[in-house]
């Protein structure tokens, strides 16, 4: 391998890495906030990515049904528990969520989808349909469960994860999508090629990272988000629920799920199934953190981003044994690392 | 023969009969079902018995299946001896493995084992020996005298004697010495380290046992099919395993079996109907599967089992026998012996002292109070003396020799035993098991024997022994209940009995009275009396005084981590000092 | 019918607790006369935090709690704490990792969501009655000495806006001069018109700042009357000392 190709893997894994990086945010967000391990966070990448994906063919695309019909489960069960409780003032705010806001969504994607509108409309457009499904989520599948145990979260998450997937089987079809690259602009630097395409990717998620700060420290919505994850109790005892933490928190991992599938959808094929690949390894890099250090977590994404790239060309068949062995040098180095409290654990 | 002995011998006869009746269709869904139920059965033992997840249970699945398969195509190796290679590989990758991960906190190790699902997943599908993504074929049948298995239903029989035998092994280990210590773990392991198990050790060992189980289903599917491939053994089937477990019933032997079959025949069916309804053809079924799994964790965690167990309710299997030979006593200390030493036992949690420079000590037959109000540092000094926490500075010496430093499971070993403040008990398990965890150490028989159940006669000595520790403190007619239906008083009596049960030379007693009713504090007291009367020494940390005065022969009171006084009941209540520190003042 | 003129600030009555077959609070009733300082006090395991975690909604509970005359046995904690009923539980359950500003904004987190204004006139009041909090208001709350911490909790819950506010074992685990300051605090609180419910195992000091009080003993009130008379009963003392010998 000459330093040329060196500079383009590099190039290659730097960008890969910052999708895996914004993930593996997400993952330690939600771990940290609900104590959920967010297996599906994959399958909002794959969502995010093929909604585009329609919205370029001047297609319909297949969220915005599904969008209709989880905000009418949702509603439903608001709706009877708020029955059960007696306490009817919650049916208005839960329906204008869940069924008002689906159904304009779904009206706008009829309207806009044939006209092909501007990419940064399609753009706004993918989101407002897919991050709207986080809560949705959190509410049908976790809500319930709030006080259940790390790991029948995620056993529930991994059930998830196999709906989800199966989901978008059924609403987006078998075949693969990829959509244009947002820059077509190439750079010279010295003697490296940089593509604008990579530069868009690494400015985007940078910026989205910067974002995310910024709501976590100067927010108080933020501010209560890292309140609960660093005390649940204390956290519920100031007024902070519980439930408002989780949907928050499901809110902002659709959304970084979603702009990830945007952002990677022009590099790579994406099928209904894809998502999951590329979460996983925004997980190796979490777990890198541990599930708790966030710059640990993004600089471990990056370390996977390289380590993909850098195998794809010398045993490229061996690219994801080599991305998931890493896995088990990292846990073997924690396990030296840290003294473990055991969770204690009811039945 | 209770309802549910019943019930197990009709099915024994239903599938005795099985092949002979059934079209071949049937007889291929019964072996499948088989199949998967061997590995399930193993995630029994590891997920709702030892609380261990594990989502890579196909991995092994597929280390068994390609061993064989490569072996006896490339090499033309018996499958019997290509068995036994396989399970030799398997347990070294699961030591290795297991060494790993299951010294992390939970989640790390489902977390692992789906990375080494996917890795050695598209390890099987890019190694040109393994036939890559089209895999081995002509693989033999396997002989058995000579004769070759080679129809469905011939093996059908391998299959179902295989699926038994693994069943009664399990059910056979966890009613033994082991087992109870296996069924500990989920309590956080700190009980069970505190009589002895090494749960480390206990938790590779089943996680061993469930990838071994799953190796011999991977042996079995190669022969069955005669050809492999990797799909079989992704990580889609190793989480498809886990909810087979989930659906039958975590908690249950024979959930696993069940869930096996509700749950391939759920999918066969699903996979018939599915596509007609939407018009498409695809793996729809995973909806269902995933809304199906999500719903029985929100509103039935016990599974089908759970459910079937109101009809047919489990009888307690491990009985104590009437008599049997009593277990060796340890050598006691003579009265007036100095059993225990603190010296200068200093504890910092950060920057804050919770212990400083706490000294006593405590001789053979002798009741000692260590009192003091909340947050005074005694549950500190009595976590210092298990060894649950490090000492920061100081020594603690039992019996001429320092034990701070040493695990609770050591300490534990020279004759100390404790209760605890917040009571551990495994509340599903009877009264007499949960005793019998005390006796751990005075037993030696391990898993092996245990499977095998040929470890009857030290596990009657053992029972026999907790039935005659829960007779000393009065339990004698609650033996057979869970002990989780036991009043809180009971229960605190129950966890002195499980220490008793240890042959200890001295007794630890972690706030034994604290939420007690004044009854329930009047028959602990009339039990420590008689106790002391038959001359076991005791470590009583307490906070009520009333109980403590009574009871003790000399009292050690500490407030904000230091030691304020030492001496009588009588002189200690008198001390200005604890009024003061009991009662509280402004000025 | 109660109405609101003769409504306590907070009313319990008949208030049960159990831990699956262990029943920790027995049929317990409290009343809590606005602007009044009320005292429970009793021994270790009597059930005094069970009573308060009850209270607000962290344990499932059988009995009436009524707030402002108004029941709200049925709401989650989280809305009980935004009506102005506010716990200061035994181990504080401060944000370690957060700095000590985060910490009393956040205790305000529900008058965010209603979008008061006067959050931050409130912000300086608890930093002039804690000047220590505005001296560390950049260091994170898990840095804090013990005394410091209760004083974060309690300026925390005071952004609240409390009408009733539960005090769990204030004093406990700090030094004599600490617990002194601590108590001057809150008898100093009764000026706002706030009614205090005050778990203690301090009892001089309880009684001492109290108006009323009860004696919690294994699950049930055992004794209540005024505190200065609560003060001087032999039963009190005994029940504390063990001095005197019970009578079955």
């Amino acid at each position: 391998m000459n330093f040329d190709i060196a500079l383009l893997l590099a190039q290659d894994g730097l960008t890969n890495g910052a999708i895996y990086a914004l993930l593996a945010l997400a993952l330690v967000l939600v771990f940290a906030v609900t104590r959920i391990i967010f297996v599906p966070q994959g399958e909002f990448v794959a969502y995010g990515a093929l909604t585009l994906a329609s919205l370029q063919l001047g297609r319909m695309p297949g969220t915005a049904y599904l969008l209709l019909i989880a905000g009418a489960a949702v509603a439903l069960v608001d709706v009877v528990v708020a029955l059960r409780e007696r306490r009817p003032g919650r049916i208005a705010a839960t329906l204008g969520w869940n069924v008002a806001l689906p159904v304009a969504l779904f009206f706008l994607a009829r309207w806009a989808a044939p006209q092909q509108p501007p990419l940064w409309a399609q753009v706004a457009l993918s989101l407002a349909l897919v991050v709207p499904l986080g809560p949705m989520l959190y509410r049908l599948a976790f809500q319930p469960l709030a006080n259940a145990s790390v790991l029948v979260l995620l056993i529930v998450s991994v059930a998830v994860h196999f709906l989800m997937v199966g989901l978008g089987l059924l609403f987006f079809g078998a075949e693969g999508s990829r959509t244009p690259a947002f820059s077509d602009a190439r750079f010279e630097a010295g003697a490296m090629t940089v593509s604008g395409q990579s530069l868009f990717v690494i400015g985007a998620s940078l910026a989205l990272i910067v974002a995310l700060y910024l709501f976590f420290e100067r927010t108080i919505y933020g501010k209560a988000l890292r309140a609960t994850a660093v005390n649940r109790l204390g956290a519920r005892l100031v007024g902070i629920s519980t439930t408002l933490a989780g949907k928050l928190t499901f809110t902002l991992a659709a959304l970084i799920g979603a702009a990830s599938g945007i952002l990677v959808a022009p590099i790579t094929t994406i099928y209904y199934d894809s998502g999951f690949l590329i979460g996983l390894k925004g997980f190796v890099g979490a777990i890198i953190g541990g599930l708790v250090s966030y710059p640990l977590a993004a600089l471990g994404a990056l370390i996977v981003g390289l380590l993909e790239s850098f195998s794809s060309f010398w045993a490229s068949a061996f690219k994801e044994v080599i991305v998931f062995t890493l896995i088990i040098p990292v846990l073997l180095w924690r396990s030296l690392h840290t003294h473990h409290v055991e969770e204690e654990e009811d039945e | 023969m209770s309802r549910a002995a019943m019930l197990v011998a009709a099915v024994v006869a239903a599938l005795a009969v099985a092949p002979l009746a059934l079209p071949e269709f049937y007889v291929t869904i019964l072996n499948y079902i088989g199949l998967y139920s061997i590995v399930a059965l193993g995630l029994v033992l590891l997920t709702g018995v030892g609380g261990l997840t594990s989502f890579g249970q196909a991995a092994f699945v597929g280390l068994g299946a390609y061993t064989t398969a490569y072996l006896t195509t490339a090499y033309a190796w018996s499958p019997w001896l290509t068995l036994v290679v396989g399970l030799l590989l398997t347990a070294a990758l699961a030591l290795f493995l297991g060494f790993i991960m299951l010294r992390l906190s939970g989640h790390y190790l489902p977390l692992g084992t789906i990375a080494w699902g996917i890795s050695i997943y598209y390890l099987f599908g890019n190694l040109e020996w393994l036939g890559g993504q089209t895999g081995l074929t002509g693989i033999p049948p396997i002989t058995v005298f000579g004769h070759a298995l080679d129809t469905g239903r011939e093996y059908f029989y391998l299959i179902w004697l295989l699926v038994l035998a693994a069943l009664a092994s399990i059910q056979n280990l966890l009613d033994s010495r082991p087992g109870r210590a296996i069924r500990s773990l989920r309590g956080g392991g700190l009980m069970a380290e505190a009589f002895g198990v090494n749960t480390a050790n206990m938790k590779i060992v089943i996680f061993l046992y469930a990838a071994l189980l799953a190796c011999v289903s991977g042996w079995l599917y190669a022969h069955l099919l005669r050809f492999v491939n990797p799909t079989p053994f992704s990580l889609t089937f190793g989480i498809e395993y886990l909810f087979m477990v989930v659906v039958g019933g975590a908690g249950y032997v024979w959930g696993a079996v069940v869930g096996a079959a509700v749950l391939t025949m759920l999918r066969e069916w699903l996979s018939d109907v599915l596509p007609k309804l939407v018009g498409q053809a695809g793996e729809f079924e995973i909806i269902v599967l995933g809304i199906l799994l999500v719903l029985l964790l929100q509103r039935a965690r016990g599974g089908v089992m759970g459910f079937l167990a109101r009809f047919f309710p489990v009888t307690a299997r491990a009985k104590a026998p009437a008599d049997a030979a009593a277990l060796p006593l340890r050598e006691k200390p003579k009265t007036g012996d100095v059993l225990l030493q603190v010296k200068a036992a200093t504890k910092q949690f950060g920057g804050l002292t919770a212990v400083n420079k706490i000294g006593f000590s405590l001789e053979a037959g002798e009741i000692l109070g260590l009192i003091g109000p909340n947050g005074a540092g005694k549950s500190t000094t009595f976590n210092l003396v298990t060894g649950v926490l490090p000492l920061t500075q100081g020594e603690i010496v039992f019996r001429g020799t320092r034990i701070d430093g040493l695990p609770s499971r050591e300490i534990v070993k020279r004759g100390v035993a404790r209760t605890f403040q917040h009571v551990h008990l495994r509340p599903q398990m009877t009264v007499l098991e949960n005793v019998a965890i005390g006796a751990h150490l005075r037993g030696q028989k391990g898993v092996l024997p245990a499977l095998l159940r040929m470890e009857r006669a030290e596990e009657g000595r053992l029972l026999f022994e907790a039935k005659k520790q829960l007779e000393r403190v009065g339990l004698a007619e609650h033996l057979y209940e869970p002990a989780g239906s036991l009043a809180l008083g009971q229960q605190r009596i129950l966890e002195i009995a499980r220490a008793l049960a240890a042959d200890p030379v001295l007794l630890l007693l972690d706030e034994p009275a604290a939420g007690l009713r004044y009854k329930e504090k009047q028959q602990l007291a009339d039990l420590l009396r008689r106790l002391k009367g038959e001359g076991v020494s005791v470590l009583l940390v307490e906070h009520d005084m009333d109980f403590v005065m009574n009871l003790v022969d000399r009292v050690v009171v500490m407030v904000f981590g230091e030691k304020i006084a030492e001496g009588l009941p009588r002189e200690v209540q008198a001390d200005p000092a604890v009024v003061e520190a009991y009662l509280g003042g402004v000025e | 019918m109660t109405t609101a003129s003769v409504a306590g600030a907070l009313d319990i009555r008949d208030l049960s607790v159990s831990y699956g077959k262990v029943e920790a609070l027995h049929k317990a009733t409290v009343r809590v006369a606005p602007g009044s300082i009320v005292t429970v006090i009793g021994p270790n395991g009597a059930g005094k935090s069970t009573m308060l975690n009850a209270i607000m909604g962290l344990l499932p509970a059988a009995g009436a709690i009524r707030y402002e005359g108004e029941e709200i046995g049925g709401l989650e904690t989280e809305s009980r704490v935004a009506r102005g009923l506010v716990l200061v539980p035994e181990k504080r359950e401060l944000f370690a990792d957060m700095t000590v500003a985060d910490n009393l904004v956040l205790g305000a987190f529900p008058r965010y969501r209603r979008r008061e204004r006067d959050i931050d006139a409130d912000l300086q009041a608890v930093y002039t009655r804690f000047p220590r909090l505005l001296e560390r208001r950049a260091q994170l709350a898990g840095t804090l000495s013990g005394g410091e911490r209760q004083m974060l909790a309690l300026g925390r819950a005071l952004m609240a806006k409390p009408r009733v506010l539960m005090l769990d074992e204030p004093s406990l685990g700090l030094a004599p001069l600490i617990v002194r300051e601590i108590f001057r605090i809150i008898s100093d609180l009764r000026k706002t018109g706030v009614a205090i419910l005050l778990v203690e195992q301090n009892a001089r000091a309880a009684l001492q700042v109290a108006d009323y009080g009860y004696v919690l003993e294994t699950g049930e009130m055992a004794l209540e009357g005024p505190a200065a008379e609560l003060a001087v009963n032999p039963r009190v003392v005994e029940t504390y000392l063990g001095l005197a010998r019970r009578q079955g």
